[in-house]
Parts: C-alpha cells; structure tokens; sequence
C-alpha cells in the first residue's frame, strides 16, 4: 500500500473512533445528564424562565456562576436567610443599581419566584462545602433534596 | 479570487468594530451604573458586544477559508455563486440579529442571544458553506494537508452544536433544569471549539504558505495536534460545569484532555517562527509579526487556561472575571491575533508593493501591550470577587463591587486603549482591501 492511502486510512480510523466515542457519549447524556434525581421544572417555573431569558437577566446575573457578572450570582438568593422572600419580590421591580427598572406584574413575579425556587433545590453555589482531595480534584457535595 | 471572500472579510471588520465600540461602551457601566440604564442598558449591549465578537472570527474564518480555496493553485472553489449566496445570506442574519436585540426580542442564553428562530437561516448558511467546502476540496481526497481537515470538522461540527444548544426548544428536555444547563454550555464550549478548528487550521496554511514548505501541514506532530483539538472540541467543554452538580465521569474526562491541546500548538508556531529565513520574514512581516503574538499570546492562555482546568482551582475561577480574562485572552489575544495575520498575508500577496504605514505597528505594539494591561484588571477583578465569594461573608455585592472602583476604572481605560489599536488596524485592513477589490 502506498503511505498515503495508509495515512489516510490511519486518519480515517481515529476519526472514526472518536465519532462513535462522541456518540455514545452524546445519548449517556442526553438521557441522563443530570446525575441529580431528576428535577422537573413546574409550568410556572418554566414561565419564570421564558421571562428570564426574554429579559436577558443573564447579561449581568449568573447561575452556578454562569453568566455575565455586573450582577450577583442568584442560585440560591431564595433561600438567604440574610435576605427573604419579600425582600428577592421587592428587588426586583426597584431598579436598584445597574439593574433597570422593571414593572412586573404580581403573577411574573410569582413566576420568577417559582423559577428561583426551583433552581434552588438543585444545589449550591458556591458551593462552600465542597470536598478537596488528591490531585486537585474537587467534590461537589450535594443537597439533600436530590440525593 | 472570489469578491465574496474579501465582502466576508470586510464585514468581519466592522463586526470587530462595533464589538469593540459596544464593549466600551458597556464597561462604563461598571463604573457608571446609572449610564444608558433605561434605554441601552447591560442586558442589550452585553449581547450586542458578544454576538458582534463572535461575528468578526466566525466571519473572518468563512472569507479567509474562501479566499485561500479560490486562490490555491489545486484547488477550486466550487461554485463562486453559492458563496455569493453565502455572504448576503449572512449580512441578512447579521441585521436581523440586531435588529432582533434592538426591539428586545431576546434569546437570553449565551452566545445564542437573538431570537431562537433565526437558527434556522444560520444552520441553513453554514449547510450551503459545507457543501461547497466538500465539494471544492473533494477531488483532492489524497493526502489531505492537516487544515482540509480541520476545516471540515470546523464546519460539519458547527452544524452539530449550533443545533445542539437549541435543544431546549423542546420542552420535556427543558424541564430537567441541570441537564439543560449542562448541555447548554457542553454546546457553547464545543461551538468555540469548532471555530477554533477553522482558525487554527488557518494558522498552519498560513505558516506552510510563509514559509513555502507543504510538510508543516503532513507531519505527524500536527495530525497528532489536529487530534488532539478534535478530542477537546468533543470531550473537553465540561471546565464550564465542574461545580454542577453532573456526573463526576464526565468531568474527570474533561479534566484529563483539556490539559493537553495547547501545548502542541504553541510547539508548531514556535518551532516555524525559529526556523524561518529573515528574508522570508520581511516578505510578510505584518503576517509574521501577528503570528509571534499570537503565540506569546497561545503561551500567557496556555497557563491560565491549565490551571482553570483543574477542579481546585476552577472552584475558586469559576464564577468571576477570571473567566472573562481567559475569554477574551483566547479570542483577542489567540484568534483574532491569527486572522489578523492571515488579513495581513493576503494584503500582501494581493498586492505586493503594498508599503505598511507606520501607524499600523504603533496600532500592533499598544493593541498587544494594553490587552496584556486589560486582561490584568480582570484577573485582578476576579480575584477579589473570589475572596469575597468565599473568604469574606459579611460584605454586601455593592460593597464588594465598590470598592473595586478603581480597577474597574483601569478596566474601562485599557479597554479603551485596546479598541483604538483595533480601530486603526480595522480602518487600515477596509481601505486597502476595498481598493483591491475595485482594482480588480
Ligand atoms: C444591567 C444589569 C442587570 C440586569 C439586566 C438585571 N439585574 Fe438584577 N441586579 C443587578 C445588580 C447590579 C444587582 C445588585 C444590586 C445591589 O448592589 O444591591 C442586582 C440584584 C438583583 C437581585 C437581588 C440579589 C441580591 O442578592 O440582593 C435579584 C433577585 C435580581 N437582581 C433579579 C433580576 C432579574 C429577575 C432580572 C431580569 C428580569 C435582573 N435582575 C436583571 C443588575 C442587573
């Protein structure tokens, strides 16, 4: 054989693998990508997360620290003890700092409230309780509502 | 040469020009919360800011790419035509995207910030770009150099993720919040691992067209390189989500490629720029010149990138403008770097009397030193929000966010001085690239 045509064969085969390892790989996840016991967002919930992303409240707020960062990370601004319920319902139509000044109505609040809810009881961040071990892995250790 | 390679080319520049106008603009507002609150506020400018970014690389790419296939001498671009298609196509998207941020009409999910349904033109574009590509490179199936194939998985991969992250218009995958999450960033980091195959595939034609040697694209070394990238464009997204709560199997994966990429490529750059010739140097030295910083820039990348990679530490990066840092480090720092050079090398092979003016290398020299300014007050930025996230409970996110006035302000003055560079290589890069096309 030519050393071309067996370079491209070589070529082929590794492509070839990692495309069927990128398969399986895609369906395990797909199915089961979360490892948490399965979290189904309510229909208010997912109300909550339409108004969300129409508002692009991401730009500046993060979950799991993921997002734009002129805001604080929200994942558990629910249940801060520091904070509260009404105090969360109240921010959010007062336009404080670089937020703008939004003018929900009571049920959109109640719909971002149920939202934050729901991704509340979904874990921690920061997660403060983490475990370290060797090699600089890291443990993240989870709550108790989806063990 | 195809027109529609330099028409892509010339509205990847002024996409890198509203990119850097708006980012401006935006980090302002970091030091002025009250400024352009009610009408252009964060929320709109964010996305105007990213979706402009992403633009100018994913832009830059597609007309390089179409330029180097209509002007190589093996191959031919399939259809001129169907680029042409190509191109006013894409303008039309680009318009309605912004428009679609203009009237508030948002997608609200990184990266895919426009309204959900303009997907299905871009996927459609992207579908018509590989059918040329694959038909322009097909009849030469023996001994594809390395960057035939890294284009190819650049494209058919971008097809893959960009479906892939709009996913969650179906609603029972919508419903499992951690999962959509999960595969939400999996698509975002694997859709810049596509463009990244494009760009650094540019960078090897590059490199082997400077340096007039076609082995740089055949040896094992790169294959082994293309590989590798291709393995962490599948596998290696997940640095995004190690403190999700996902399986921990698919972070160790990520963990163990994601440490690897890098190294080759910084290896390939600096062992061409070693051993090229000094006349060949100066023949494309604006060309050459963007290379060396793109690789101290691959070098600086390489060790932030490294260490965010590990989980310990990621734990304490995640969540703060360290993120950012390394974001625009790889994007201003690595890709654009490339493309710049790859503008270069096509300025000065279309026309080589072309003299490079003087205030093009002052505009490289401050672009380069006030990134690397840039890029510290985010480091500097994030370190502290570190800190306060985890060491120091009492201070409120205002106090916080206070008292790191004055690095946000060095923030805003860097980031100035990095758009003007930008500005005078985007104003210099349109001229001579549009008085080329009327000549020709
Ligand atoms: C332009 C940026 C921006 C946008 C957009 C934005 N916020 Fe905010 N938000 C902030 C900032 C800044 C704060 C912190 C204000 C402070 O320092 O007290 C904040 C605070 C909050 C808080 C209180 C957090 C706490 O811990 O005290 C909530 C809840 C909140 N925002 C919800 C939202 C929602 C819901 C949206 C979208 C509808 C949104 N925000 C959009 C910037 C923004």
């Amino acid at each position: 054989m030519p050393k071309s045509t067996k370079n491209i064969l070589y070529n082929q085969l590794i492509i070839g693998s990692l495309l069927v390892f990128f398969a399986i790989y895609n369906l395990v996840l797909y199915k089961n990508g979360s490892f948490v016991k399965k979290q189904v967002l309510s229909e208010t919930a997912i109300m909550g997360q339409q108004i969300w992303q129409d508002n692009n409240c991401t730009a500046c707020h993060q979950f799991y620290g993921l997002g734009g960062y002129l805001g604080p990370d929200l994942t558990n601004v629910i249940s801060d003890t520091t904070k509260g319920e009404i105090y969360i319902r109240n921010i959010i139509n007062a336009g404080v700092k670089a937020m703008p000044k939004y003018h929900f109505s009571e049920q959109e609040i109640n719909q971002l409230i149920a939202y934050f809810k729901a991704i509340d009881q979904t874990g921690y961040f920061p997660n403060r309780k983490v475990k370290e071990s060797n090699y600089g892995w890291v443990d993240v250790v989870l709550k108790d509502s989806i063990r | 040469m195809n027109k529609y390679a330099i028409y892509f080319l010339v509205l990847a520049l002024i996409s890198l020009f509203i990119s850097g106008l708006v980012g401006v603009l935006s980090s302002f507002q970091y030091i002025y919360p009250n400024l352009l609150k009610e009408s252009l506020h964060f929320a709109k400018l964010r996305p105007i800011h990213v979706v402009s970014s992403v633009s100018w690389i994913i832009l830059a790419a597609t007309g390089i790419i179409y330029f180097f296939l209509s002007t190589h001498t093996k191959t031919k671009l399939f259809s001129g035509k169907l680029a042409g298609f190509h191109f006013y196509l894409f303008l039309a998207i680009g318009l309605s995207i912004y428009l679609s941020i203009l009237f508030g009409k948002i997608g609200g999910r990184e990266f895919f910030v426009f309204a959900p349904l303009l997907i299905i033109p871009i996927l459609l574009g992207w579908l018509l770009f590989a059918f040329n590509y694959f038909k322009s490179v097909r009849q030469k199936i023996v001994n594809w150099p390395v960057y035939y194939w890294m284009w190819g998985t650049g494209i058919a991969f971008m097809v893959f993720h960009l479906s892939e992250a709009h996913l969650w218009l179906i609603p029972s995958f919508r419903e499992n919040y951690i999962r959509d999450l999960v595969i939400q960033w999996k698509s975002v980091g694997s859709f810049v691992g596509s463009w990244n195959q494009l760009v650094y595939g540019i960078s090897i034609y590059l490199m082997t067209k400077i340096k007039g040697d076609k082995k740089l694209a055949h040896g094992k070394l790169v294959f082994f390189f293309y590989f590798l990238g291709l393995a962490n464009l599948m596998f290696g997204w997940a640095h995004h989500t190690y403190i999700i709560p996902t399986q921990s199997w698919v972070r160790i994966v990520a963990y163990v490629i994601s440490m690897t990429e890098w190294v080759i490529l910084f290896h390939i750059i600096y062992s061409f720029i070693k051993s090229l010739p000094r006349e060949k140097r100066k023949a494309n030295s604006m060309a050459f010149r963007f290379l060396v910083a793109a690789d101290i820039w691959v070098f600086l990348n390489l060790i932030l990138a490294l260490l965010m990679s590990i989980p310990a530490i990621n734990y304490f990066t995640h969540g703060t403008h360290i993120t950012v840092a390394h974001t625009m480090g790889t994007m201003i720092g690595i890709n654009s770097m490339i493309l710049l050079a790859a503008i270069g090398y096509i300025i000065s092979v279309s026309q080589p009397l072309f003299q490079i003016r003087k205030r093009v290398i002052f505009a490289y020299k401050l672009l380069n030193a006030s990134l690397f300014l840039f890029l510290i007050t985010f480091v500097v930025a994030g370190i502290a929000r570190s800190k306060w996230m985890y060491a120091n409970q009492g201070a409120s996110f205002g106090e916080m966010q206070t008292s790191l006035h004055a690095v946000y302000v060095g923030m805003v003055i860097t980031g100035l001085l990095v758009f003007v560079g930008l500005l005078i290589l985007i104003v210099e890069a349109i001229q001579t690239l549009v008085t080329f096309v009327n000549k020709s």
